[in-house]
């Protein structure tokens, strides 16, 4: 009940994520979400797609560093408070948030979320018992 | 008028040093003979005994000794004295982790306190002034060897160590200092420290003396103009003795080695062959009054040239010029030794590739040394502060090594140019042996 995100090395320079994202646009692969975390000098890019084998192999190799992580999806209504209700759910449990970022589709009035938490197990368990189910990675194409 | 420490000594004719030289070169020879197995060893391998060294004349007969060779000495194996006759250590950082230390009897600290006096006084120093000594202290022989120096001469001395710019300019207002010691780099910074405070007026520095790094003339100027002083350089090296080894006197026209205490050579380092005045090639050096820690013949590494042509100051020593290079790969950076193979051994250790560049600099007269590694996928994770706390690791293991810091800045696989046959390891951007 996880979607599988890649994780990229990029340096922090000029020009260094236009390059990736060509990578990716001349083997066809479309991105469902995108995020950037950033240090000084490099940064980490994370990817939600579809086929993550085909994605991961195109940047291995194009010489990339990646990383692949199982992180939870979540789908909820594009409305104030939607968010906030499935956080305190993790946050009341002591389920704590490495990071995450928003994406949505195609379906009218739903936002999706993408959390890291350490534990994905205990964190689907306490999603579950408040009727939340996270999205799994073959779900994503539905999207 | 030229004033000296010990004008019988600094003046004395070519004669005589020749006397005091081949005198004190046969004794030395004797005392490693009788209490150093190592030379006495080489020496037999090379066929020699003491008898075959009468005068400096005999110097080229004996084998060199290399760093490596103090290493695998390390620490007693070149001790000359029993060790309740020593009375200080100072050490250098050295590669792979094992440094280099060197042993000093009362004797030891007192000729080379000598020299660094020599070089204050060739500086202009008396009585009257007020000695700011920037160098560290500590293992580092810098800070200790001016501060001993200054004594001998009688300056007021203020021991400062490096660092603490704020501290270090007040003192030089509120106490008036007329000599600064330091790197010529740190001299550079203070200068413009010191203006950015709007407080030349109050600096009353009249003379510097600069050394352990290398720098250039241009820079030798702009620190003059800044701080309306004269610089002067110093060389010298822990394994010898330390600062002091040579010096300039007002002449500015090269460094007057110490020829009393060491006797200089020039090599070629690819045959070892002695190279007559005015060749460029390794020099090499003899303590011949050392007693605990005597080096013969010990290759220094350093590139330069000696020149016995009579110098206007009145001092007879000969002079050397300036490092104008290396013939292995050891880096001076903020005064500190670098060694390539340091910084591969803790990437080694801490499981990264060895495929590295160290890139040296020099930003608003401060060294800068950034080693660019390159990532790899054991290395990486999706979490920022994963990657972030591996580099941190790897900045305290260089800094545990190499003694100063060193920016670590990841990048990309193979983003670090391979070339043909050797790999280009270092990257030098400050151009300081640029003549």
């Amino acid at each position: 009940m996880t979607v599988k995100q890649i994780s990229v090395f990029l340096e922090n320079k000029p020009g260094k994520l236009a390059d990736f994202t060509d990578v990716l646009s001349a083997q066809g692969v479309d991105m469902r979400a995108l995020s950037i975390a950033e240090a000084s000098d490099f940064g980490i890019v994370r990817i939600i797609v579809d086929d993550v084998y085909n994605a991961s192999t195109v940047l291995k190799d194009a010489g990339y560093i990646c990383s692949i992580t199982k992180v939870l999806a979540i789908e909820m209504p594009d409305e104030p408070g939607a968010l906030s209700r499935i956080i305190r759910v993790l946050g009341n449990a002591g389920v704590n948030v490495e990071y995450m970022y928003a994406f949505t589709s195609s379906k009218k009035g739903r936002a999706y979320m993408i959390i890291r938490v350490a534990d994905n197990e205990k964190a689907i368990d306490v999603l579950k018992s408040c009727g939340i189910r996270p999205i799994c990675q073959d779900e994503l194409s539905e999207l | 008028m030229e004033r000296y420490y010990q004008p019988d000594i600094e003046c004395a004719s070519r004669e005589q040093i020749r006397e005091w030289q081949s005198e004190r070169l046969k004794n030395q020879v004797k005392n490693v003979w009788d209490h150093v197995p190592m030379y006495r060893k080489r020496m037999e391998e090379a066929g020699l005994t003491p008898d075959d060294i009468q005068s400096v004349d005999d110097l080229h007969k004996l084998p060199f000794i290399t760093k490596d060779d103090l290493r695998d000495e390390y620490p007693y194996g070149l001790l000359a004295r029993p060790l309740n006759e020593c009375v200080r250590i100072q050490s250098t950082s050295g590669t792979t982790g094992r440094r280099v230390v060197a042993f000093y009897t009362q004797h030891d600290v007192d000729l080379w306190e000598e020299c660094c006096a020599r070089a204050i006084v060739a500086a202009g120093g008396t009585e009257e002034d007020v000695c700011q000594v920037c160098y560290g202290y500590g293992l580092f022989t810098g800070g200790p060897g001016l501060n001993g120096g200054s004594h001998k001469v009688g300056c007021l001395t203020l021991p400062m160590s490096s660092g603490n710019t704020e501290r270090q300019i007040q003192f030089m207002t509120d106490l008036g200092s007329t000599i600064l010691c330091c790197t010529p780099s740190y001299a550079a910074y203070l200068a413009e420290s010191i203006h950015e405070r709007g407080v030349r007026d109050q600096i009353r520095l009249k003379a510097g003396i600069f050394g352990a790094e290398a720098w250039t003339e241009e820079m030798r100027h702009d620190i003059e103009e800044k701080l309306g002083i004269k610089a002067f350089d110093i060389y010298g090296l822990t394994e010898i003795s330390g600062p002091g080894v040579s010096f300039e006197c007002c002449d500015q026209s090269g460094m007057h080695v110490n020829e009393d205490h060491f006797i200089p050579e020039v090599i070629n380092p690819l045959t070892g062959e002695v190279l007559p005045d005015g060749e460029k090639g390794e020099l090499v050096f003899t303590s011949i009054t050392k007693e605990a820690f005597p080096l013969m013949r010990y290759r220094t590494r350093d590139i330069c040239i000696l020149s016995h042509e009579k110098c206007a100051c009145g001092r007879t020593h000969v002079k050397m010029t300036k490092p104008l290079g290396r013939s292995d790969d050891m880096l001076i950076v903020k005064g500190v030794n670098v060694f390539p193979s340091q910084i591969e051994t803790v990437l080694m250790n801490k499981g990264y590739a060895a495929n590295y560049q160290i890139v040296v600099d020099r930003v608003n007269n401060s060294d800068t040394i950034e080693v660019q590694v390159e990532m790899t996928p054991e290395m990486f994770s999706d979490s920022l502060s994963a990657v972030s706390g591996r580099e941190k690791e790897l900045v305290d293991a260089l800094k545990a090594m190499l003694g100063i810091y060193a920016k670590v800045k990841l990048v990309n696989p193979k983003a670090i140019q391979r070339s043909e046959g050797k790999a280009v390891r270092v990257i030098d951007k400050r151009n300081l042996y640029k003549q």
